[in-house]
């Protein structure tokens, strides 16, 4: 018999008593979506927050990225955005090297929570493919205010689970030592949130 | 060895961690700090106790119907480009890993943090095939770096302060010589360690903490951004998951990422998660592979009482909470799973003659069963475990003795009184009612705690004389008198 059907076999066993389960889903629904939540509970996680009119997006962008000589940019993003920008803008095709070489990366998102504080990339318009926000050490995300939720639930209604993703609450971090949180890991050490409405 | 059975008893190996202070000082700081951070985490959310009766109904659902859900977990992941391997034990999970980084003809490997993977010692058996399996995640890496094992589901390393991991570093890394014991200045030193790694990795190994019937996804929750170099740079990824990781649906993420982050590290929502779905063109590894791993949790899933443990989510709260893991510390349990938790699963994936003191190793407290995300009953599996454990036949024959003075009013009465009768001297020599030192087989329970002796009166006796001697504590309700 193969392990497949071995293990299959016992499982089949081991299940034949349990009665049916009811599952109740009494949990909140909804809330908050308000971006000075949103903003809290960033603020909270050490990203840095701005907050920008449709028009001044290319400023705002510009403002974050004042020390970032070279900067990737995934396909799609809105040219507006980097329209202040001007050091050397990086496109795919890019290999890993020159995303390590890269200062800063500048994206959109898919959902913003306002409960959690957490911003959901999935290779959407604007994204770009998992690694171009893992490499650099600066991650600039633009949120445009219509994309903030209340809570999980909310999100998750909205994802596509087929696509890859990516969900992020503030920079890397790690309480390995002592229980203690520091930012700045692997990941991105910087992330810069502009909020746009 | 055997990573789930170290065949040292638990008394045995915790006397060695109560030896060391140090050891204890930073447990007790660590273990506080994290479940103080917790309690405020879960405290934000009014409807917490509906979460975790959601939390534990799906995963409830999910063991009565896992064969379908495993079949369907396979299908959808099949369709979406990744190839599903089964593996009936350690060894065999071990096997397709080696085989499948064998044959990208790669020499190492990076990983996730995986408790799965600790399970079934995969990095030792790859060493022995010639493949080197790097560990990213901050903690694995001090651990591995130190020679040591995991001693914490969430923190490996929590058994270390930062002084002894800055030498840790200094030694085996090489860092400077003047590193600093600052935890952003290790963390850096880490960061730095791994970076070439990463980029050029060719293979990563993970676990997963979901796995999607759905749809065939795949999550890892993280903090460090490591998993996301391990799950997004190297062309072939291996994750090996537990059968009990499946959750029906994509949606159920809405309760689980509700109440993991904030049972195991306090935070509302953790840095980061990452979810695929076997391969995605142009965004990520081309060659995906799960191996669903068994390695006793079929035998667990058969046992009534016991079958609850697979609800588990491995968030490590059970641990913060624990009088005995906050003292004895990890390694003291044997196992790759410690504390509350470990307690109850090492003994049922091993069977319980591997693991027989491991059910003992508790206070039944019951703080671990208030904090359980998905609500199971630990205290209730370890009595059930320890009724399964062999007892000697000394202790066999005590109990029945008890049991026979039990079962009839006046035998207990009478030896009630025989014990009073024959303490009451000496209490009175003694000038209190605790004993620091019985003779054997007493001796057993006064090496590690007092023994009280047999109160000077009865509950029973104080009841029948309650009325002469009623205080204002002591009054009596009138009896309905029958006509």
């Amino acid at each position: 018999m193969s392990a497949r059907e071995e293990i299959l076999t016992r499982l089949r066993a081991a299940v034949t008593h349990i009665p049916p389960v009811e599952v109740p889903r009494d949990y909140r629904r909804g809330g908050d979506a308000s971006v000075d939540l949103l903003i809290d509970r960033l603020v909270d996680y050490r990203a840095r927050v701005r907050r920008s009119t449709r028009a001044e997006v290319g400023a705002a962008v510009a403002a974050c990225l004042a020390d970032a000589s070279a900067v990737v940019v995934p396909g799609e993003l809105p040219a507006l955005w980097m329209s202040g920008y001007g050091g050397v803008v990086l496109r795919e095709p890019l290999d890993v090297e020159q995303l390590d070489g890269a200062a800063a990366v500048v994206t959109g998102c898919r959902v913003a929570i306002a409960a959690t504080g957490t911003i959901i990339l999935d290779g959407g318009a604007g994204q770009g493919r998992r690694a171009l926000t893992l490499v650099p050490d600066h991650h600039v995300c633009v949120v445009d205010a219509a994309q903030i939720v209340a809570g999980l639930p909310e999100a998750v209604a909205l994802l596509d689970p087929r696509r890859p993703q990516t969900w992020i609450s503030g920079p890397s971090a790690t309480s390995d030592i002592e229980l203690q949180r520091v930012e700045g890991v692997h990941g991105p050490r910087r992330l810069d949130v502009i909020i746009v409405d | 060895m055997n990573p789930l059975a170290s065949g040292v008893p638990f008394p045995r190996a915790a006397k060695v961690a109560l030896g060391d202070p140090q050891l204890r000082t930073n447990l007790r700081r660590a273990t506080h700090t994290i479940r103080d951070r917790r309690a405020h985490a879960v405290g934000e959310l009014p409807d917490w106790e509906a979460l975790r009766t959601t939390a534990a109904a799906i995963k409830d659902d999910v063991l009565r119907r896992l064969p379908e859900l495993l079949e369907r977990f396979e299908e959808r992941a099949t369709a979406a480009g990744a190839t599903v391997h089964w593996a009936r034990d350690a060894a065999e999970a071990c096997e397709i890993v080696s085989r499948i980084v064998r044959g990208t003809g790669e020499t190492s490997a990076v990983k996730v943090k995986s408790m799965a993977t600790q399970e079934i010692g995969l990095n030792e058996a790859l060493e022995r095939d010639g493949i080197a399996a790097f560990e990213t995640d901050l903690a694995e890496l001090i651990v591995q770096l130190a020679h040591d094992t995991p001693s914490h589901i969430l923190v490996p390393a929590i058994h270390y302060n930062r002084a002894e991991i800055r030498d840790i570093f200094v030694r085996e890394m090489p860092a400077d010589a003047d590193l600093t014991d600052d935890p952003a200045a290790l963390a850096e030193a880490a960061r730095s360690h791994l970076r070439r790694r990463f980029l050029s990795a060719k293979v990563g190994i993970s676990g997963a903490n979901f796995a999607i019937a759905d749809t065939g996804t795949l999550v890892v929750v993280e903090s460090e951004g490591n998993g996301r170099m391990c799950l997004t740079l190297p062309d072939t990824l291996v994750s090996v998951v537990g059968i009990e990781k499946i959750l029906p649906t994509f949606a159920d993420l809405e309760v689980f990422m509700q109440v993991l982050p904030r049972s195991s590290t306090g935070e509302r929502m953790n840095p980061y998660t990452s979810t695929w779905t076997g391969v995605t063109p142009g965004d990520g590894p081309s060659d995906v592979h799960v191996v669903l791993l068994d390695n006793g949790r079929s035998t667990t899933l058969a046992d009534e009482v016991g079958r609850q443990t697979l609800r588990c989510i491995r968030c490590s709260a059970c641990l913060n909470v624990c009088p005995v893991y906050e003292r004895a510390g990890g390694h003291a349990y044997g196992s790759v799973y410690p504390g509350p938790i470990g307690a109850i699963l090492s003994p049922q994936l091993t069977g319980i003659g591997e693991n027989a003191s491991l059910p003992f190793a508790s206070t039944l407290c019951g703080a671990c069963y208030d904090v359980c995300p998905v609500k199971i009953n630990i205290p209730e599996v370890l009595v059930h475990l320890r009724d399964q454990a062999p007892h000697s036949p000394a202790e066999r024959a005590a109990m029945s003795v008890a049991a026979w003075l039990m079962r009839s009013p006046k035998r207990f009465a009478a030896a009630e009184r025989l014990a009073q009768l024959g303490t009451g001297p000496l209490a009175a020599a003694l000038g209190r009612r605790t004993v620091s030192r019985l003779p054997w087989p007493g001796s057993k329970w006064t090496d590690a705690r007092d023994a009280p002796l047999p109160a000077a009166e009865s509950f029973r006796d104080w009841w029948k004389h309650r009325d002469q001697t009623a205080g204002p504590q002591g009054h009596t309700h009138p009896v309905e008198e029958t006509p």
